[in-house]
């Protein structure tokens, strides 16, 4: 027995890829890594998870040697990160966020220059740039420029370089990051046969969802490890605390705030017509049976989520009511149709990027617009909020024509990009003083707004701050205050949580169903595909056109198989793109 | 909500954030106030026309009294740091192949013997090609040298003594009355530029650039708001400069300081609308400053302000017409010194006021061309 024991700890220890003890790393004040200890084993897919901002990165780039940590040791297969730097990076690939692809370069000369760089024996090199170009699907773009790539196919390729010399140790940062789900199913599948042959691959992430894929996670937040091992085992701590109010329809924004605003309830999101919600710890169900009686819907118990877990260790998500949206008064209009478009179309050269797209967005709906990378959804929104002109069709907002009323189509729109952008060098009162004189607001309603502002989102304290230097969820409140200034009808978020944690992901969403229950129209790009739950209608880009527009429900009652009764988003993202993909081929 | 193409408000909240955005970041402050201050210090101590410390070798064949008397004057002569003496051709050769000697003196045997009988002595001067200009310069020193002596030695022959050059304007030549009025275009030619080309650069990386265009702001608008702060920086840099010139190095000014003004602001403006094409343009504000300097550098060379424009082929002649900087500095420059009548100001004035509008047309419809 005590043999055995002993056999079984070598053997962990053999498998052991990556021992880190007590790594502390800051730069400056900022404490990236604090007391951190962990293990990584050999043939497993560990994640790392947390949200951005969290250490993932300056982690991985201590395990890759290229950061030393201020205290701690870092050991990879054995060979310690500092003091044998040069076998760790043969020991170990990296992919970096942006992996360093050269963009003036084709797909073969990256290949041969990363295997040049990694001085491999040229005669060999045939047989394997086959057999990786095999393994990533890219055996027919070897000419192509890397720069013409899609995201998607840039991460292959950079994972493609990366595997070139065989690592132990494949560390991946981000690499689902702006990857649509088809292109990420491709990725998890080269990474799930890397680990059958025994390689030690690390992914880190900042998707929850991804989480639940990997076999072990490590999650991080602020620089502390929160958590260690298998995601079942986190989720299985949160059995019986995850409750759907089932087909609540047209009112689930108004049960979801109900159900935030009760004390038992620790977090919730709309899960198309249904409201998901997660109970606190020791709280019983009894309050959202009787919100549901109430709705007259029904309740049913579901399985647990890593973010719930996550959520929940992190103490539960923000309230249910938005501060913002109690202050607007209902939003007129003329019409039911606040965006529309007819047959719009926009080519750069030869290459049509939107092709004949035709729509209609209802008054105070929540629309997104998704699809793969380069399927034109960008291009799409941009024309709709006037930042491109289309090439043939037309498109309204509010009824005005945006391309003959376009300051009366502009003043009338409110827009928040991927990133927030702000401007970093004004500070916060000036950005917001900027947004309101932008959209000509008087002297008197400018000064009133901000002030409105400033309560509303609790900006008082950081006003003479710049924005750079705020934490991620002000900021995101203040790129919300800004496009907000003008009290717009219609507002255009483009990726607005991208990198977001899901606390701050949460609050934001509180606000955007506040607006929507108003009478605002929103309009949504996302590679988030729980955000596409949220959505009233969502349409489906996919090589320039529009392949689906209906509820999230329907789309995925359209993806229900035999062998997936119950498909996620993410599956109907497929099933969808896929079946477009096999109809084109069919009629060329 | 009233959505007119022209907005006072809206132009007050983007002018305040211009500036604000060049002043708070320290980059810009950088690329805007050090320049400047460092190029006039360069220019105006450092970089000069004149012909100093240089060496110089003599290989003496003579030895006659009057070759001692030209070596004597060429060791005291200020711009000489040392006078090599050498006693064969060879190495004549070998120390200004080697760049050590700018200039070397053969004196042949029959120097003195030839002046003695009233004769013009004749030596023979060897140059170093490389440097083509100070090695001109050379000579002419080295020949007024020699000429004195001619002078000394046949004092009645009033034909030898040479004609006397009187320099109008600059009578004593001083190479700062040049330089630092013409100074003052490449100052503001340079800030202007760069405040312009980062500033719609430095919000495309950001990302407001898209805020700001799904905003009802105009695109005269956006052009006005971002040449202001250039327009106010340029002119006070270029009025620093000016008033340097006058106070700092006593350069006199001797024209009409409105004229020189209207035409300072006229001569931004066309710039600014040359930096905002860049920025247009240019998707991160690396590839905007390099726009600018590829740009403003060959403006500065074809301009007059090094070289005379005159000695250009025609068809860069016709060119240069249509860089700013060439009115500009005929301006400034004849009204620092020459005293430049309004009519020939108006003459280069009106010129500038053309680029302007040109430069500026374009630059509303290169930011338009962004929403294509």
């Amino acid at each position: 027995m005590l043999a055995c024991s002993i056999t079984e700890t070598t053997l962990q220890r053999e498998n052991t890829a990556v021992v880190i003890e007590a790594v502390d790393k800051h730069f400056g004040n900022v404490q990236a890594l604090r007391e951190l200890n962990a293990d990584i084993q050999y043939g497993r897919l560990t994640g790392l998870v947390g949200p951005d901002g969290a250490g993932k990165t300056t982690l991985m780039r201590i395990m890759t040697g290229l950061l030393a940590p201020n205290a701690g040791r870092v050991t990879v297969s054995g060979y310690d990160v500092v003091d044998d730097n040069d076998a760790i990076h043969v020991l170990t690939g990296y992919m970096p966020q942006r992996f360093g692809l050269y963009e003036d370069l084709s797909v073969m000369e990256n290949m041969q220059l990363y295997a040049q760089l990694r001085s491999m024996d040229a005669r060999y090199n045939n047989e394997l740039f086959a057999e990786l170009l095999d393994f990533t699907r890219l055996g027919s773009f070897t000419t192509r420029l890397a720069g013409k790539l899609s995201g998607g196919m840039k991460q292959k390729l950079g994972l493609a370089c990366a595997l070139m010399a065989r690592p132990r140790v494949l560390l991946l940062d981000e690499p689902g990051v702006g990857v649509d789900p088809v292109s990420r199913q491709d990725l998890w599948r080269m990474v799930q046969a890397l680990t059958d042959e025994g390689m030690a691959v690390v992914w880190s992430t900042a998707y929850l969802d991804e989480a639940e894929r990997c076999e072990s996670v490590l999650l991080l937040n602020r620089g502390q490890l929160l958590f260690e091992g298998p995601p079942q085992k986190l989720t299985a701590q949160l059995e019986g605390r995850s409750f759907r109010l089932e087909n609540v329809g047209a009112e689930r924004r108004t049960v979801l705030t109900k159900a935030l605003d009760l004390p038992c309830v620790s977090d919730g999101v709309i899960q198309g017509a249904g409201v998901r919600v997660v109970l606190r710890d020791g709280a019983q169900p009894d309050d959202i049976q009787a919100l549901a009686d109430q709705a007259q819907v029904r309740l049913t118990a579901v399985p647990a989520r890593f973010e719930d877990a996550f959520i929940d260790l992190l103490g539960g998500g923000p309230g249910g009511t938005s501060a913002l949206a109690e202050r607007l008064s209902p939003v007129e209009l003329g019409s039911d149709i606040a965006v529309s478009c007819r047959n719009l179309t926009k080519r750069f050269g030869d290459f049509t990027a939107t092709d004949n797209v035709t729509f209609d967005v209802h008054k105070g709906e929540v629309f997104g617009l998704l699809g793969p990378n380069g399927a034109g959804k960008s291009t799409t929104f941009k024309m709709l909020c006037g930042l491109l002109k289309p090439t043939s069709g037309e498109a309204q907002v509010v009824g005005h024509d945006l391309r003959r009323a376009t300051g009366a189509a502009k003043s009338r729109l409110g827009y928040m990009a991927q990133k927030f952008s702000l401007y970093g060098l004004l500070s916060v009162r000036q950005n917001l003083e900027f947004s309101a004189g932008v959209y000509q607001l008087e002297r008197s309603t400018r000064r009133e707004r901000i002030d409105e502002m400033i309560d509303t989102f609790d900006l008082a304290d950081w006003l003479s701050a710049t924005p750079d230097s705020l934490p991620l969820g002000l900021k995101q409140r203040l790129a919300l205050a800004c496009s907000l200034m003008h009290r717009p009808p219609v507002l255009f978020l483009d990726e607005p949580t991208s990198g977001v944690d899901p606390i701050t992901r949460r609050e934001f969403w509180t606000h955007i169903n506040g607006l929507a229950r108003k009478g605002v129209t929103i309009m949504v790009t996302t590679h988030f595909m729980d955000e596409a739950e949220y959505c009233d209608r969502v349409a489906m880009l996919s090589r320039a056109q529009l392949i689906a527009l209906d509820t999230p429900d329907a789309l995925k009652q359209g993806a229900a198989g035999v062998d997936n009764p119950d498909p996620t988003m993410e599956d109907a993202f497929i099933h969808l793109v896929e079946t477009a993909d096999r109809e084109m081929e069919a009629r060329a | 909500m009233p959505t007119s193409t022209f907005s006072f408000t809206r132009l007050r909240a983007q002018f305040i954030k211009e500036i604000l955005s060049v002043l708070r970041d320290p980059r810009s402050r950088m690329v805007v106030f050090v320049p400047p201050i460092l190029q006039l210090l360069v220019f105006a101590f450092a970089a000069t026309l004149e012909v100093r410390n240089v060496d110089i070798a003599v290989y003496n064949q003579d030895s006659g009294r009057w070759s001692h008397e030209l070596i004597q004057r060429l060791d005291s002569a200020d711009f000489i740091t040392r006078l090599h003496r050498i006693d064969n051709r060879r190495e004549l050769h070998t120390l200004i192949d080697r760049g050590e000697v700018i200039a070397a003196l053969a004196i042949p045997v029959d120097f003195s013997r030839r002046i003695a009988a009233g004769d013009s002595g004749i030596a023979q001067v060897l140059v170093d090609g490389r440097r083509s200009n100070s090695g001109q310069i050379t000579v002419a020193y080295l020949s007024t040298i020699a000429a004195d002596m001619g002078v000394e030695i046949v004092p009645d022959a009033q034909a030898l003594t040479p004609v006397v050059v009187r320099h109008r304007f600059n009578p004593n030549l001083i190479y700062r009355w040049f330089i630092v009025p013409g100074l003052t275009g490449i100052l503001a030619l340079f800030s202007a530029l760069l405040i312009t080309s980062l500033s719609i650069a430095r919000e495309r990386e950001l990302g407001t650039f898209d805020q700001l265009l799904v905003s009802p702001t105009s695109t005269p608008e956006i052009i006005i708001s971002k040449s202001l702060p250039a327009l106010a920086i340029g002119t006070l840099l270029g009025l620093f400069m000016i008033s340097s010139g006058v106070f700092l190095f006593g350069i006199p000014f001797t024209g009409s300081f409105i004229l020189l003004l209207v035409s300072l602001v006229l001569f931004i403006l066309s710039v600014v609308g040359i930096g905002l094409m860049i920025s247009a343009v240019s998707m991160t504000q690396q590839q905007a400053i390099l726009g600018a300097f590829a740009i403003g550098v060959p403006s500065v060379l074809m301009s007059g302000f090094a070289t005379p424009v005159e000695n250009m082929p025609v068809f860069l002649q016709w060119l240069t017409q249509a860089i700013p900087l060439t009115h500009f500095l005929i301006i400034v420059e004849g009204s620092f010194l020459k005293a430049m009548p309004p009519g020939d100001i108006l003459a280069s004035l009106w010129p500038l006021a053309v680029i302007a509008l040109v430069t500026l047309t374009m630059a509303t419809v290169f930011v338009r061309g962004r929403l294509q």
